[in-house]
């Protein structure tokens, strides 16, 4: 931690490496200092907080949050955002807090968090800060964290009995490759009635947004084919998709209409079951 | 600058040698070490010519820097099997005819060992989907898929 407060600028922290070597290789980034956050037990721990949720450690890899039991078992939509990152040989390097910090508009991690009302914690030298996951990515590839700050943990609140969640994101190819638009949905029911809906939209706006138009829909409501339907429709208004070479403006918004349904219908099945 | 003491187990025997800060896990074992199985293709971690186990987990060692592997367990193809003692999927490999030019074929041998000591009986998507992550330029997927299910069934066989 020493080391963290006399960074500065000329200073890089690594976890995985999956994003960092390749711009230490073709010269984007020329740092003075390397500092590997690998072998730090606290950041590597996925922990159950007694019923409260989950403490999960920025430098947990993709792989573990895949495989995870607890992570698989509760909180779904975040172990399938991670089993989607890269290869296997990817995964087993590439971590949540580094999917997070490096701040892609299209960060498969961030959806499901979003969904999952995840805060940040961020430790500094004035001591640990809490952020709500929806307001640290502060733009394409900036987030709120100081150059003194560390990503330490992602707390996520336990999404409670009937909830269910899923993650998908469209990719030309299946393996490998960068979402073209991705979509996260939680529902929780009581007694058929959605208590808390959330719809949460990577690769679509400069930083993963909700969409809170399509929640507020599906709130306080039975959750009907015909509801989703509109929901869907609603999630375009959180949508300010750009045209790049992996898809138009134009299909961005279909796909965001086409996976908010998807998503949504699998987390009330999910919620239901 | 100053070269930095890289100690970890490599092919189960213990390993010291002198690295560069910037020397990539692949690097320290081509350069450093002569274990020329793990090849360098894109160096970015997309095309899996690099995979070696890391405390027994596939990973792309261009992505990894050496000093990182202080005190870990490295594994390369040169470990996989012996000469006369070869892996169960380097027989396959043999048998089927796997390898054409060759370049991509230590790395979907790391990978696919990988893949069967997780899952011993992987279906044909679970196959697939544990070496999406190397790319063979001469496109020799089908026969690598008959190897790697031969050898998952034939293990099958010999516990049942």
């Amino acid at each position: 931690m020493r080391a963290l407060a006399q960074r500065g600028p000329e200073t890089k922290l690594l976890a995985g490496g999956t994003d960092l070597l390749p711009q230490l290789k073709n010269g984007l980034l020329k740092p003075a200092r390397v500092i590997d956050l690998s072998g730090v037990a606290r950041l590597r721990a996925v922990e159950s907080a007694n019923g409260q949720g989950l403490r999960i450690g920025s430098a947990v890899t993709a792989r573990a949050l895949e495989l995870d039991r607890t992570v698989r078992s509760r909180y779904l939509s975040l172990a399938e955002s991670g089993a989607l990152v890269g290869s296997v040989q990817v995964r087993n390097l590439a971590t949540l807090g580094g999917n997070l910090c490096n701040a892609a508009p299209s960060a498969d991690m961030a959806p499901p968090l979003l969904a999952l009302d995840a805060e940040a914690i961020i430790l500094g030298p004035k001591g640990e800060r809490r952020v709500p996951i929806a307001t640290f990515f502060t733009g394409v590839r900036q987030t709120v964290l100081a150059p003194d700050e560390l990503l330490v943990e992602l707390a996520v609140p336990a999404p409670g009995a009937h909830s269910g969640g899923n993650y998908l994101r469209h990719t030309p190819r299946r393996e490998l490759d960068i979402a073209v638009v991705g979509v996260a949905s939680q529902l929780t029911l009581a007694n058929g009635v959605c208590t808390k809906a959330r719809v949460a939209l990577a690769a679509v706006a400069p930083v993963p947004v909700r969409a809170t138009a399509a929640e507020r829909a599906l709130e306080g409501q039975a959750v009907t084919p015909d509801r989703i339907a509109r929901a869907a429709e609603l999630a375009l208004e959180a949508a300010r998709p750009i045209s790049d070479q992996r898809g138009s403006a134009d299909f961005r918004r279909h796909l965001v209409r086409v996976l908010t349904r998807r998503t949504l219908t699998t987390a009330l099945a999910r919620a239901s079951a | 600058m100053a070269k930095h003491v890289l100690n970890c187990t490599v092919n189960d025997e213990p390993t010291e040698v002198l690295v560069q800060p910037w020397d990539t896990l692949l690097d320290a074992l081509r350069e450093r070490m002569g274990l020329t199985g793990p090849k360098e293709g894109c160096g970015t971690g997309d095309c899996g010519a690099c995979t070696v186990h890391f405390d027994g987990k596939p990973i792309a060692s261009c992505l990894l820097l050496a000093m990182q592997a202080r005190g870990h367990t490295v594994r390369t193809i040169e470990g996989l099997g012996k000469p006369g003692a070869l892996h169960p999927l380097q027989e396959a490999f043999v048998k089927h005819g796997v390898p054409q030019c060759g370049f991509c074929i230590p790395g979907v041998l790391m990978a696919a060992a990988a893949l069967l000591t997780e899952n011993p009986r992987p279906t044909e998507e679970e196959i697939r989907y544990g070496i999406a992550g190397n790319l063979c330029r001469c496109t020799g997927y089908t026969k690598m898929l008959a190897a790697i299910t031969e050898t998952a069934g034939a293990a099958a066989g010999r516990r049942s």
